[in-house]
């Protein structure tokens, strides 16, 4: 299967050079930080947790998103949504293999990172976190392995894979529910200490997750001459609507709680995130952007002929994406520690080798992402099922039709100097050239049209 | 047909396993109470802020710092076991905008060794755990460098090491105290090493005041217990429900 992902074009091998580049220069960033430590980056005792975890938070939801929505429609209608699924399981993939690698370069001693299974403990929500992430990542490997392999052999995939399937669903779903508890489980920190966290973790996820599958989808239909077909993109683009709709609705609630109660311990963080807090405000523009962004391109979804105008579709997906990635990383996980626990305002910024380290893991993702889907869609392309076969058949014999009408009757060329009889004037010049050392430019000389 | 002694023999195994999973359930879930044990030691201590000469002194800090072999580290990176922080930020539930000069009064913070401590809860190493004694402890061997406890301590009382502490440590004042290696969490961890041998820690042995009182909170005619039946005492953030065991006397109307 594997040496599908080793043809390709130009464009095709330009993307994976830059993405190699990206994980070198990544590379090269973690290698300081591993000598000097994450002093490197722009945390500190105030902000302990950055840039880093809050990439592994936005990709949980990435993973958990792309397979709840590709799965069961999978299961009732086979055929039409294989292609998404196959999509959304390796994008699965490619997102859990980037939250686990955010976690292990978020680590202080990444040597010691099986003490997690050495010591196991049970009442560590991160404990639990662990085990989910790794099951999951082993479901969808597994389940689109056989999508793929039972395509080749033309069989219907067998029982327990389909046992694996019904499993991935839930699972998918508890990976984000467990993240979430990660953080609502803190008494300390009033921001992430809400109910609402989890419902609204799934909620942003179900639009981050499905609208980078669209663009994904997209980019293959355009480029790779691989449908997955209207109808599937279309009942996607209709999740992410309702999703980021209920997405925004989630956060009306959280702030009408927050700015009505007036609880201080809530209260605090959220003004500092929305309008600053002493004379400190380095996330206001950015959080407001993002609200903007997501209220912007939720109107453009609601609308049946934007959202069905693939470019506009594009453009949207694109925005609640960043939206999102905005939310979920620079509006949750570092508000959550300022004001800090002795109510001092320490901000926190990226450094440069921090977002270098965090490019190159997007890198590996994209990488693997991209690898994973070139193998599908050969796969797709070389063992077409039988009602594909019967609509290319069909097609072909449009395009014939189309041809014979289009191309005119043949004309014929012949070399006056041995008779030699072309069908192109062109191989008739090169004959001219090689037997008769006439050169090309001048070859009309003993080239005729014939008749 | 299977033999008597085969289901005696299946059906023991199977009824032990169910009795060996229930009590393990029940140690996880003991885990997620630490319960007040009521026959060991319970250490606490209280900062008496109305003997405490502040900024002035600082004789709790250094002795800490030399015991501990605490790197001193400006700016964002910087590491305390235990700290002067102003009233307001200590106890920002207890502060309001009329509050004169009370609001600087220095107030020292350390670990709470909380009854009830988030911070062991979410390790997902036990790298930090709770002892008998209601110690809350380190392990810089085993820790990962997760940082989820810091998440997780309402007080910020812990501290990562963002870069190698060695390095700025001058000297190492006590050998016979492990210095720390960059990518692990640390704290006050209460010098359980000297409470072992039956001293104080170093920074109550070092208060010229007497600011600084230490005892077992579970002995009755212990010095800390009469004083805390006596005195009014406030801890740190009781809304998080830890039960802090470092207790505050505030200087009614003296500052
Ligand atoms: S003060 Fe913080 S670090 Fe100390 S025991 Fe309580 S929660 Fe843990
Ligand atoms: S940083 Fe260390 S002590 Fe703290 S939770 Fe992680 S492993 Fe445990």
């Amino acid at each position: 299967m594997f040496e599908k992902a080793l043809k390709g074009g130009k464009l095709y091998w330009s993307w994976i050079a830059f993405l190699c580049l990206l994980i070198l220069v990544g590379l090269a960033s973690y290698s300081v930080q591993w000598q000097v430590g994450l002093g490197i980056t722009g945390m500190s005792k105030e902000v302990s947790w950055g840039l880093y975890i809050a990439n592994f938070t936005f990709l949980v939801g990435v993973a958990a998103s792309a397979v709840v929505v590709a799965l069961p429609t999978y299961i009732y209608n086979q055929h039409k949504f294989e292609k998404m699924t196959t999509l959304g399981e390796f994008l699965a993939v490619a997102a859990v293999t980037m939250c686990i690698l955010f976690v292990l370069v978020d680590l202080g001693r990444p040597m010691r990172v099986l003490h997690v299974i050495l010591y196991p403990s049970p009442n560590s929500v991160m404990f639990f976190d662990f085990i989910v992430l790794s099951g999951y990542a082993l479901w969808n490997i597994i389940i689109a392995w056989y999508i793929l392999s039972s395509r080749i052999t033309n069989t219907d995939i067998s029982w327990y894979v389909k046992v694996i399937i019904y499993l991935a669903i839930p699972w998918a779903i508890s990976i984000h529910t467990v993240t979430a508890y990660l953080y609502s489980g803190l008494v300390a920190r009033g921001m992430w200490m809400t109910a609402l966290l989890a419902p609204r973790f799934l909620a942003s996820a179900f639009a981050a997750g499905p609208s980078l599958l669209i663009i994904a989808a997209i980019i293959a239909k355009r480029y790779a001459n691989f449908d997955v077909g209207r109808e599937a993109i279309d009942k996607v683009a209709q999740i992410v609507t309702f999703a980021m709709i209920v997405n925004l609705f989630f956060l009306g609630c959280e702030l009408f709680v927050v700015f009505y109660s007036q609880h201080p311990e809530h209260l605090a963080h959220w003004t500092y995130l929305l309008f600053g807090m002493d004379g400190y405000g380095k996330l206001v523009p950015w959080i407001w952007a993002s609200i903007g962004l997501g209220i912007f391109a939720v109107l453009m979804m609601i609308h049946p002929t934007t959202r069905k105008n693939e470019q506009l579709l594009v453009f949207a997906c694109a925005l609640i994406f960043i939206s999102i990635w905005i939310d979920k990383g620079l509006g949750l996980i570092v508000p959550g520690y300022i004001p800090s626990m002795v109510h001092t305002v320490v901000e926190y910024w990226p450094t440069m080798l921090e977002t270098f380290i965090a490019l190159g893991v997007w890198g590996v993702g994209l990488l693997i992402f991209t690898v994973l889907g070139k193998m599908a869609i050969g796969v797709f392309q070389d063992y077409p099922t039988e009602e594909e076969l019967k609509e290319m058949m069909e097609e072909e014999k449009e395009e014939e039709v189309v041809e014979e009408v289009v191309t005119a009757p043949a004309k014929e060329y012949t070399c006056e100097l041995c008779g030699a009889v072309f069908t192109d004037l062109d191989e008739c010049c090169e004959h001219a050239e090689k037997e008769h050392k006439i050169a090309k430019a001048s070859c009309d000389i003993v080239c005729f049209e014939k008749g | 047909m299977i033999s008597r002694r085969k289901f005696l023999v299946t059906f023991g195994s199977a009824l032990a396993g169910v009795i060996l999973s229930a009590s393990q359930l029940e140690k996880a879930l003991a885990a997620f109470q630490s319960v007040e044990k009521g026959s060991s030691s319970q250490w606490g201590m209280i900062v008496d802020l109305s003997k405490c000469a502040g900024l002035s002194c600082q004789a709790c800090i250094d002795a800490c710092v030399r015991e501990h072999n605490i790197p001193k580290i400006e700016g964002k990176h910087h590491i305390w076991w235990i700290t002067f922080v102003k009233f307001e930020n200590a106890f920002p539930e207890q502060t309001h905008e009329m509050l004169g000069e009370f609001k600087e009064l220095p107030t020292l913070i350390l670990c709470n060794h909380c009854y009830h401590p988030p911070c062991t809860k979410v390790c997902p190493t036990q790298a930090t755990w709770q002892r008998e004694d209601g110690i809350v402890m380190m392990d810089w061997h085993r820790c990962i460098g997760c940082r989820y406890c810091m998440a997780a301590c309402p007080y910020g009382s812990r501290s990562f090491n963002w870069v190698d502490p060695r390095q700025y440590l001058a000297e190492i004042t006590n050998p016979m105290f492990p210095t720390r290696t960059k990518g692990v969490v640390e704290k006050c961890i209460f010098c359980y090493h000297r409470i072992d041998r039956g001293e104080l820690p170093a920074c109550v042995e070092a208060c010229p005041n007497d600011a600084l009182i230490f005892g077992d909170l579970n002995k009755f005619d212990s010095e800390i217990r009469k004083m805390l039946g006596e005195e009014y005492t406030i801890v740190r953030k009781p809304s998080a429900g830890t039960k802090p065991k470092i207790y505050y006397i505030l200087p009614w109307g003296e500052k």
